[in-house]
């Protein structure tokens, strides 16, 4: 009967959160915030797509022919259609753009994802002993901070390219180096007022090193706005890749990532809209449901701030 | 006032410096060098080329020139375009990118405040929702997707505007560039000033005024207005940057021959001091922004004292 079986998976659900731990009770609360739900399926949906896409040709050959580099002679630059396979269309070499869209997902992901962590871990080490230490070496690390705050940082990351050519790694270091200055004031600010709790006091007091105090005491402490703060640089960090493989400073030929495509499609707008429409799509509905997903979860963490 | 604005001026000397001297020892530490072409230079002619533009001076000479000859307003010769000065080149884009990107500012300032006070007033109403829905969509959407757009309705369909160039900065072609570069300023800005404006209706003074009987519209546009203000006020900051560095795309998208082009083009011709001049030079006007910034959130905020 499908009653009973509603009301069983309801009582698990309530067995779950009966523990009533911070995290568990934010999960609850980021459950009930609808477009965030929303936002995950359709991210959740995007990456699924983009991790199975090497393999769906071994999957069903017949429903999906085409690599993401191969050359269809008869279908150069054709608008989707369900019969040729092509769902997304081809591009002006022939590439199947559906394909083409769902590896695009993967760069672009993978650059959000990466250069995410990479600021993730600059920005805590560097937040947590600024404010661990205090004192002088705070005020200057903090000044260090501000003076980088204004400089133009996207066209340093644009001459870092240019001239040290078109690598991914060096867009996720690049990306990951500009991104860290945030993280670094809130890790900082948490970290000024953790550091005067007794617990730490009395790790100090039984003589545990300053790196353990950091690793063990202050950093896990951090994490909650951290976390929230996470979920904002990711699309962030996803825009300004794009952005850059607009300017054809990102990725490279015959790999793709969705600025890639948008950037040969907009071009080609007037005769092949499919080209420009179908990764816009797909870039704007992650950058959507990435932004949905870190609103959902600052409320879920802060629901005063409501 | 004036000893606060000195304190100011003073204390963005090391961000500018910071700006110089990443830009150049960046630019310098790269490998590839402006003459390296598809075919080797003669070895006379490439140590005569190093020589004119004194590449052949250690590091540290070389720096020392290239800051004099900042500090003197001069970003030296061009590397790829002959005869042609980056001061040239610079002054040739600016009044292209300063009509664009001020009109973006103003345009984007207007919009956001007026649509966002709107939402405030009009809180969980329709359109609230449709304002902040729309703000939404603004922000994530990339302008590089928006502006192709753009020209393929107006331009393309309707042909009500012309899809790309500059003409003579007419009214006709400035004004796809400058929609496209302002409508994510626009959602951000409307954003702001909802958030400020709803927390304003709620304090005191505009409970005062309210109990004083004065009518709605006096009340929203003499005081809260003012305070919801302050918020937007310091993203101007902001805001520039990202314009600015918006502008390098729109440029690109509608061919318009400003700074942002000149930088693209100069990256990739690897022409050193060019993009080294049109980086300090951003850096400056975002540096005299944001002094103008403060000073202006100084004279709206009579909480803020300047000592």
């Amino acid at each position: 009967m499908p009653n009973s079986k509603t009301l069983n998976t309801k009582r698990d659900f309530d067995v779950i959160i009966k523990g009533r731990s911070l995290w568990a009770d934010a999960g609850h609360r980021l459950m009930r915030n609808k477009m965030a739900v929303v936002g995950m399926s359709i991210l959740g949906f995007i990456i699924l797509l983009s991790v199975i896409a090497p393999y769906l040709q071994m999957i069903s050959p017949d429903l999906f022919p085409f690599t993401f580099d191969e050359v269809d002679w008869d279908n150069i630059s054709t608008d989707p259609s369900f019969e040729n396979h092509h769902y997304f269309g081809t591009d002006g070499n022939g590439r199947d753009l559906f394909i083409r869209t769902l590896y695009g997902g993967r760069i672009s992901i993978m650059v959000g994802f990466v250069a995410t962590l990479v600021s993730l871990v600059i920005g805590v080490t560097y937040g947590a002993t600024a404010g661990f230490l205090g004192g002088k070496t705070d005020s200057f690390m903090m000044r260090f901070v501000d003076v980088l705050y204004s400089l133009p940082f996207m066209f340093f990351v644009i001459i870092l390219m240019v001239f040290f050519g078109r690598n991914i790694f060096l867009i996720f270091i690049a990306l990951g180096a500009v991104e860290w200055l945030d993280m670094a004031r809130i890790v900082r600010g948490q970290t000024l007022s953790i550091k005067k709790k007794e617990f730490v006091e009395a790790a100090h007091a039984q003589g545990v090193s300053t790196y353990n105090i950091l690793k063990r005491h202050i950093i896990p402490n951090t994490l909650g706005p951290v976390a929230v703060y996470i979920t904002l640089t990711i699309p962030r960090v996803i825009m300004i890749e794009s952005f850059l493989s607009f300017l054809g400073l990102g990725v490279q030929e015959p790999m793709a990532s969705w600025g890639v495509l948008i950037s040969e499609g907009s071009p080609e707008i007037e005769t092949a809209w499919w080209r420009l429409i179908f990764p816009a799509i797909f870039l704007a509905f992650s950058l959507f449901s990435l932004n949905f997903i870190g609103d959902g979860i600052r409320d879920a963490l802060d629901p005063k701030d409501r | 006032m004036l000893i606060y604005s000195l304190k100011r001026i003073l204390g963005s000397i090391p961000t500018l410096l910071a700006i110089i001297v990443i830009a150049f020892f960046m630019m310098r530490l790269t490998p590839g060098g402006p003459f390296d072409t598809e075919q080797p230079l003669q070895p006379e002619i490439r140590e005569n080329l190093m020589k004119a533009y004194h590449l052949d001076e250690p590091l540290y000479m070389q720096f020392k020139r290239y800051l004099f000859n900042v500090l003197q307003g001069d970003f030296g010769p061009s590397f790829k375009y002959k005869d042609w000065s980056v001061n040239d080149l610079i002054w040739m884009g600016f009044p292209v990118s300063l009509k664009l990107g001020l009109s973006a500012i103003g345009l984007a300032m207007f919009f956001g405040i007026f649509f966002g006070s709107l939402a405030a007033l009009k809180q969980n109403t329709w359109i609230d929702y449709t304002v902040m829905g729309t703000a939404m969509v603004g922000i994530t959407i990339p302008n590089f997707v928006v502006a192709p757009l753009l020209s393929l309705v107006l331009g393309v369909y309707f042909k009500l505007l012309p899809v790309s160039g500059w003409g003579d900065g007419d009214f006709s072609h400035v004004i796809l560039p400058i929609i496209s570069l302002a409508l994510p300023q626009i959602a951000y800005i409307a954003r702001l000033t909802r958030g400020s404006m709803i927390e304003v209706l709620r304090s005191n003074f505009i409970r005062t005024a309210r109990a004083k009987g004065l009518s709605e519209r006096l009340i929203v546009t003499r005081h809260a207005l003012r305070a919801a203000l302050l918020p937007v006020i310091s993203y101007l900051g902001p805001a520039t940057a990202n314009i600015i560095t918006g502008s390098v795309v729109i440029e690109k998208i509608f061919q318009i021959p400003g700074i942002g082009s000149h930088f693209v083009t100069g990256a990739i011709n690897r022409d050193y001091t060019l993009v080294m001049g049109v980086v300090v030079f951003f850096g400056i006007i975002i540096i005299l922004f944001n002094l103008f910034v403060d000073l202006l959130y100084g004279l709206l905020d009579p909480r803020v004292r300047y000592d």
